[in-house]
């Protein structure tokens, strides 16, 4: 175990600097001859002061205390934890990309704007959308967007409906949305088979229904094979079909949103088009929509003039105005870009069906050792309860942990929320047999520590850097910030 | 079969998967999906490039864009072409940071916890609040969510902003108060800053908060402090959205008696790039702690009482309460919160001081060369940090100067007049640490040059 790391309030000694700025080549003026003095701080922020080795060592410590892809696997449900190409990192980084301003001339930018509306136009192909806003930041900002998209489209047709409906193994942030978009969120069961109840959302559509949010494959990684009766009930009603695309890995090429019937689409970048996660983003969620509602897309989208250069189009009367400022994560939007690249349509396709034989590869050869939620065929992903053992005290908290001993990202564990003890498993399709193997290998060892000698898995992890941590504490006393500086 | 070098699977290890499954084909994996919706053709897309083309590719669209290296930047209006410490890319470049998830699992995630906590510590101090988030967005929708915030803590609908805040932020903060039935109503401002009496005359005791901003988007500072009696008066919040460099020598908000306080962290390390991706921040005070959107992190200690961190307050969060969360806010730009946390850990105490500093002087030596120009001159006297407002000739456009400035090596300022239509004529000119002299002298001459 590794002795507790310094903050590096905790590393600074008065009159060491890790900086080098340019000089001051110009008269330098006192502030308080230019500035009221009543504006001008009274004492100086408490910053630490080190030097470059200081800062290096210091950060360089904190990220072996942390688990990335590319230290291992990762098999994060929903989150798509597949590899980040590096040659997405290197291209991001070109000057052309990372030091170009927003509000630069048009003629100056003509490159960006290239790759963004060739982006729009690739996105669209992959969803079966007609037009495509790059602008959202996450896939929560995409949800949001999107719902602003179909309550001005109702609106626009003086229809004034409230109501947004999931299901009840829809991801946290769709009702979240719908509540910060105005919206009243109508959750509905889901059946015995893990799909969305039909006669439930009958009984829950009427003409006060704006939208039904679907994520498909769902978070059970079950497609949802009535999707066409599903949007045939919505549409009737009046309702448009939103589609949460956190799943999308599992169906490149092979089926699209717009096919199915959905009106409104969202992508995470930083899933399916293996863009870092880095730590808890920056991501990004693009929204694609049929024709229908292009007029209120956010403002501006990239257009193409008849003599091939490309300009912001902002007049767009009916626009749901901006939802971020300036374009978009264009940065990770260039990662986006250059995986689509590496890979062209019957590529991802194939990435599609690799991320899907995982899956179902790992589901039966653990379903003797943790039960299989819901039997069948699975998609990218599949949800497995632990509540097995359960008899012997040992819950799917515990089983997380103990897979930290083995040098692994645990699963998703405790969502969706309506399996008990879940486990949810996405290896992605950059994992090989090898690594799957030996990860299910594990869970099956677990399995068995959990029924011969519980409390080797009750007290894990062993090998980390700190053991459980006391989360109640945090929350009842909260300690959010340095007292030492 | 496609081979690719992110893809591990061997037709060995397809038959023997499909074996174990009890399949005989891949395709059969796809059987629950109903034939009318599945997709028969190849997507008419991008194709495929090998690694090699795929850089020349990539280089061709890179070079078509005219970046800060090969050209020389006064444009500023929220994203500023200031210093990069070296250091900064070599450390979020750690793919222990880059490529890992939001840390759900604190035991294996404690490096970027700690970071975390500590550019919570670092946003406190600048600011002067006692709590802030793990980050936002961006700026401009930070200040929404302040403003929703603000809407919920009062229990008031009306929300006043300052024209003088960046006018992305306002188009931002309409969007979303529609979402949230908020009333917005724009204050106006005179010599450069908000009109105190306007913004008298529009608080009323609906009036949730004032949004201002401090340097403003014309660049000049605020007196917040009657403001702040305005608003607090009515019993109101005042939101402050501020440079976070500037912090380095302006009074902090926490001081100036601010309850909410957000901001774009671009400033502190954070490239360009098109505008995106950048880091929001948002601090609060005390009491509304627990109304903060946004990851959390928290000091604890683990069964054996060794310091460490943990997501916190997550009572708050969309994930534990769904429908009734006031913000859906979950992951959103943790690696340009660390870009941030590398810079001020590089400025430190002295450096950041330093650092807004050069920003101040050269500034004023590039208004001071305006003011001396025949044909330009300034056009508001408040107080300003690093950015001023330009007053061209009569009928000079901002758009056809820039245009010409481009010819010349430099990218322009910042045409007001497709914001304000008041200002027309008008241009907004930063200079950061990195112009120099012979830089600023340059671009003032072939200014007047042009014109």
């Amino acid at each position: 175990m590794k002795p507790e790391k310094a903050l590096i309030f905790e590393m600074s000694k008065p009159g060491r600097v890790a900086y080098s700025l340019p000089e001051c080549d110009v008269p330098d003026i006192e502030a308080a001859s230019v500035i009221p003095a009543g504006l001008l701080r009274g004492k100086p922020a408490e910053l630490p002061e080190v030097y470059e080795v200081d800062v290096i060592r210091h950060y360089t410590e904190l990220s072996r205390r942390n688990f990335g892809v590319d230290n291992g696997f990762y098999p994060l449900g929903s989150c798509t934890m597949k590899y980040n190409p590096k040659i997405n990192e290197d291209v991001a980084r070109f000057a052309g990309f990372a030091k170009i301003h927003p509000y630069q001339p048009e003629e100056s930018i003509q490159g960006a704007l290239e790759l963004l509306y060739t982006l729009q136009n690739d996105i669209a192909a992959l969803t079966g959308m007609d037009q495509v806003t790059l602008q959202p930041a996450a896939g929560a900002h995409g949800e949001w967007t999107g719902l602003m998209l179909i309550r001005a489209y109702h609106e626009s047709r003086g229809d004034h409906r409230m109501k947004v409906i999931v299901p009840d193994s829809s991801h946290g942030t769709n009702p979240a949305s719908a509540t910060v978009a105005g919206f009243e969120t109508v959750t509905i069961k889901s059946d015995e088979r893990g799909m969305v109840d039909l006669d439930a959302l009958r009984a829950a559509v009427g003409d006060d229904t704006a939208a039904l949010m679907l994520t498909n494959p769902s978070t059970l990684g079950l497609f949802e094979e009535q999707i066409v009766e599903i949007a045939k009930i919505v549409h009737d009603a009046g309702g448009l079909l939103y589609y949460d695309g956190a799943n999308s890995n599992a169906i490149m090429g092979i089926a699209r949103p717009g096919d199915m019937g959905f009106d409104v689409v969202h992508l995470n970048l930083h899933k399916t088009m293996s863009t870092p996660h880095g730590g808890g983003g920056p991501g990004a969620g693009p929204v694609g929509v049929k024709s229908k509602l292009i007029p209120f897309l956010p403002k501006p989208i990239v257009s193409r003039k008849e003599d091939g250069t490309y300009y912001w189009d902002t007049d767009r009367p009916q626009s749901i105005g901006r939802v971020k400022a300036y374009y978009g994560n264009f940065g990770i939007l260039v990662r986006a870009y250059a995986y689509i690249r590496t890979y062209g349509p019957e590529g991802l396709r194939r990435v599609s069906e690799c991320a899907v034989l995982n899956a179902n590869y790992m589901m039966h050869r653990l379903a003797p050792y943790y039960e299989v939620a819901y039997p069948g065929v699975c998609k990218h992903e599949f949800v497995l309860s632990g509540k097995r053992l359960k008899a012997y005290g040992v819950r799917t908290l515990d089983v997380a942990k103990r897979l930290l001993d083995f040098g692994y990202h645990p699963p998703t564990i405790y969502f969706p929320l309506n399996v008990e003890e879940s486990i949810m498993i996405e290896p992605t399709e950059t994992e090989s047999k090898d690594t799957l193997d030996a990860f299910i290998d594990t869970m099956i060892q677990i399995a068995k520590e959990a029924e011969t000698d519980p409390q080797l898995v009750l007290n894990a992890p062993y090998t980390t850097v700190v053991k459980r941590l006391d989360e109640t504490t945090a929350a009842r006393k909260p300690v959010l910030y340095c007292t030492c500086g | 079969m496609i081979k690719h070098r992110y893809l591990p699977m061997t037709e060995q290890d397809e038959i023997e998967m499909l074996k174990t499954v009890g399949a005989n084909s891949i395709e059969e994996l796809f059987a629950d999906i109903p034939q009318s919706v599945r997709y028969d053709g190849i997507m008419p897309m991008s194709k495929a490039l090998d690694e090699s083309a795929l850089l020349k590719h990539m280089r061709v669209l890179s070079d078509k864009n005219a970046d800060f290296d090969r050209y020389t930047s006064f444009l500023g209006a929220g994203i500023y072409d200031h210093h990069i410490p070296v250091v900064i890319n070599h450390v979020i470049s750690r793919s222990e940071f880059y490529t890992a998830y939001t840390p759900y699992q604190p035991e294996i995630s404690q490096g970027e916890l700690q970071a975390i906590f500590e550019f919570q510590s670092y946003i406190c101090e600048l600011t002067g609040m006692k709590v802030a988030n793990a980050s936002m967005y961006d700026g401009a929708t930070a200040l929404a969510e302040a403003a929703a915030l603000a809407s919920g803590a009062t229990k008031r609908k009306r929300i006043v902003v300052s024209r003088t805040v960046h006018p992305e932020a306002r188009e931002i903060l309409l969007t979303s108060a529609r979402g949230l039935g908020l009333e917005v109503v724009e204050v106006g401002y005179s010599n450069g800053v908000t009109d105190l009496a306007e913004l008298e005359a529009a608080i009323n005791d609906d009036t949730a908060a004032v949004l201002v901003q401090t340097p403003n988007f014309f660049g000049c500072l605020e007196d917040i402090r009657p403001i702040e009696h305005l608003i607090h008066e009515r019993k109101g919040l005042l939101v402050m959205s501020v440079n976070p460099l500037s912090l380095g020598i302006l009074e902090s908000p926490g001081v100036l008696g601010a309850d909410v306080v957000v901001g774009d962290a671009q400033p502190l390390g954070i490239p360009a790039s098109l505008g995106g991706p950048t880091c929001g921040f948002f601090a609060v005070s005390e009491p509304l702690m627990r109304r903060i959107p946004g990851r959390i992190v928290g000091q604890t200690v683990d069964s054996e009482g060794k310091r460490g961190f943990v997501l916190t307050l997550q009572a708050r969060e969309q994930h534990i309460r769904r429908e009734k969360a006031t913000s859906n806010i979950c992951s959103n730009q943790a690696l340009l919160a660390l870009c941030a946390s590398v810079y001020m850990s590089i400025m430190g105490k002295a450096g950041m001081q330093e650092a807004a500093m050069l920003n101040l002087r050269k500034s004023h030596y590039a208004s001071g060369q305006v003011q001396g120009s025949p044909s330009l001159s300034l056009a508001f006297s408040a107080p300003f940090f690093n950015e001023f407002v330009v007053k061209l000739p009569e009928g000079a456009e901002a758009g056809a100067l820039n245009a010409m400035l481009l010819k010349a090596g430099y990218i322009g300022g910042y045409d007001l007049g497709s914001a304000y239509p008041e200002l027309a004529g008008h241009m907004l000119v930063a200079v950061t640490e990195r112009r120099t002299k012979a830089e600023i002298e340059g671009f003032v001459s072939e200014m007047e040059a042009c014109l």
